[in-house]
């Protein structure tokens, strides 16, 4: 029973965020630029992305004459899915994780690769010149940059020894079974909070960490690696083809990627579900601010931070040129991730 | 600004400090938010807009103008004494007057010139007018003006010709009805009168 209320709440709730963060991103971009954004539906706008969206159901499905057919209603499908398939195994809070999995890390980064397969798909079929190019170049992109983000995670993976994600949070916070170490000199388990997260507990993981997250940025076609959607080249890449619902779809499935790369890190790196207060003496801010739903709190918390970042990040930077993205990807992210699982393999065996 | 040449190739901690530089600059526009000013051109702040927001949001705030700004026409009808000068200098023909002698008097305009002519029709198609003033500059009694309203939108295009003269089709016809009736008044009078003088001729000329 808990277990199809979670499923509900959880695609329930990725829909809803999903309309809230494109006009969150439209605001941020607005205001970045001087402007003012949506402001006439609703206040502040708030309802623009709800008239959107009712006005891209209400539009008549069109399916390209020379399109393969079949392909090109599985692809946003498959996109779609994918995304959400990856939400399963994610821990939502203190003691509650959809799928419990022993192999909750692979299986993350299996599904999330399917995305790669939709995309292949919607350009091809779509019969266009620009949704080809840009699939061809999200597919050479995603399948790039999906190697230094598997090694980034790779170096946690090694100094938690699980990979069910649920673990990996268990030991990041005042509920850790084992020693944890703020930097490895400090015993944190008494104290939680952010010290005891993975990003403090070992100082090469704060590199893994922005290595997932650039490789992540990549992974969702964002800016400053959105080569496959460059507006300005290919007008909107692999689904410049779709309308209507279909487009919903994917439009959707890209904001709930956004939401699942930023879950992901904050479940790896930043502590999960857990508090990022510390207890401070006999101010024991983490007892206060743990639990199960103040777990749900801080995962949904942190997540929109990390997408609220991802804006910022998009709205700040030039697209790369694909020769600066791939030497970018092959000559610096993938020494460095290697390095920095080097050094967890050499941590776990000195350090801890 | 050369800042290319600065950086080294091979100096990362420069680049990185660069991108930070560039997220704390969007992040500064982000923050370092003021509504817009509603200055206007004769403020002093006019071109100093660079901070804050720029947008305006159009139909609910208005940048103030001038009270003599030359936008859309308007005629005080109680002062035309429908002299068509208007009318005549206009380059682009867009105003529209039909004149009818007064039988009556019709008293003075404001400036003290009196009234001999009904305007049964006075339209001015927006549309169609550029704005050059001349027919401001011409009219003797000034009762043509530019007023500082700009923004009027209409659906139809026909809602573009103000009509200023509100005389119904009734109206003018009994206007015109009365001014023929005056006429062949005044015809049978001068004819009368021209037989009387004629007759009183013969007379003379009888006797």
């Amino acid at each position: 029973m808990v277990f199809y209320l979670v499923s509900i709440f959880i695609v329930a709730f990725i829909a809803l965020y999903a309309l809230m963060a494109v006009w969150a991103e439209r605001k941020v971009s607005a205001y970045m630029q001087n402007r003012l954004g949506p402001m006439e539906t609703g206040k502040f706008g708030l309802f623009q992305t709800f008239a959107d969206i009712i006005k891209l159901i209400q539009k008549e499905d069109i399916v390209p004459t020379a399109a393969d057919k079949a392909l090109f209603f599985i692809a946003p499908v498959l996109v779609f899915l994918s995304v959400f398939m990856g939400f399963a195994a994610l821990p939502v809070t203190y003691g509650y994780i959809s799928s419990d999995i022993s192999l909750g890390v692979f299986y993350l980064l299996a599904v999330v690769s399917i995305e790669v397969v939709g995309i292949l798909m919607a350009g091809w079929s779509s019969n266009n010149k620009y949704a080809l190019l840009g699939s061809v170049r999200s597919v050479a992109q995603i399948i790039s940059y999906e190697i230094p983000a598997v090694i980034a995670v790779l170096s946690v993976v090694m100094l938690c020894g699980s990979l069910n994600l649920q673990d990996i949070t268990m030991q990041q916070g005042i509920y850790a079974a084992d020693p944890i170490y703020f930097l490895g000199i400090w015993k944190v388990n008494a104290v939680g909070g952010f010290p005891a997260w993975h990003i403090f507990q070992a100082p090469h993981l704060l590199i893994a960490f922005f290595i997932y997250f650039t490789a992540s940025l990549a992974e969702c076609n964002r800016a400053p690696f959105d080569i496959p959607e460059a507006e300005s080249e290919i007008v909107a890449g692999f689904h410049i083809e779709y309308s209507g619902f279909k487009f919903a779809a994917l439009f959707l499935a890209e904001y709930a990627m956004m939401f699942l790369v930023s879950m992901i890190a904050v479940v790896l790196f930043l502590g999960g579900w857990n508090t990022p207060l510390p207890n401070i003496g006999s101010l024991a801010l983490a007892d206060w601010t743990s639990g199960v739903a103040w777990g749900v709190f801080w995962i949904i918390g942190k997540s929109m931070v990390m997408v609220l970042i991802q804006m910022w990040v998009r709205w700040t930077f030039p697209r790369f040129r694909m020769d600066q993205l791939m030497s970018f990807c092959w000559k610096v992210l993938i020494p460095v991730s290697f390095g920095c699982m080097l050094i967890s393999a050499i941590w776990k065996l000195a350090v801890i | 600004m050369g800042n290319a040449d600065h950086i080294k190739r091979n100096n990362w901690l420069q680049r990185l400090t660069g991108l930070w530089r560039g997220m704390l600059l969007t992040l500064s526009y982000t923050i370092r938010r003021g509504k817009r000013k509603n200055a206007g051109p004769k403020s002093d702040q006019y071109f100093e807009q660079v901070q804050g927001t720029v947008t305006l949001q159009y139909p609910h705030e208005k940048l103030p103008v001038p009270e003599n700004g030359r936008y859309q026409l308007h005629v005080e009808i109680d002062d035309c004494i429908v002299c068509d000068l208007c009318a005549k200098i206009c380059p682009v023909d867009c105003i529209d007057i039909i004149s009818i002698k007064s039988v009556e008097d019709m008293g003075k305009t404001s400036d003290g010139t009196t009234k001999r002519l009904h305007a049964a029709k006075f339209d001015i198609d927006m549309g169609k007018c550029m704005f050059c003033g001349l027919c401001t500059i011409v009219c003797p009694t000034e009762c043509i003006i530019m007023t500082d309203e700009y923004d009027r939108s209409f659906s139809d295009p026909k809602e573009l010709i103000y009509p200023f003269s509100f005389m119904t089709e009734a109206e003018a016809e009994e206007k015109r009805a009365a001014l023929a009736k005056s006429e062949a008044e005044k015809k049978a009078a001068k004819e009368a009168a021209l037989k009387a003088a004629q007759e009183a001729k013969k007379k003379a000329e009888d006797q």
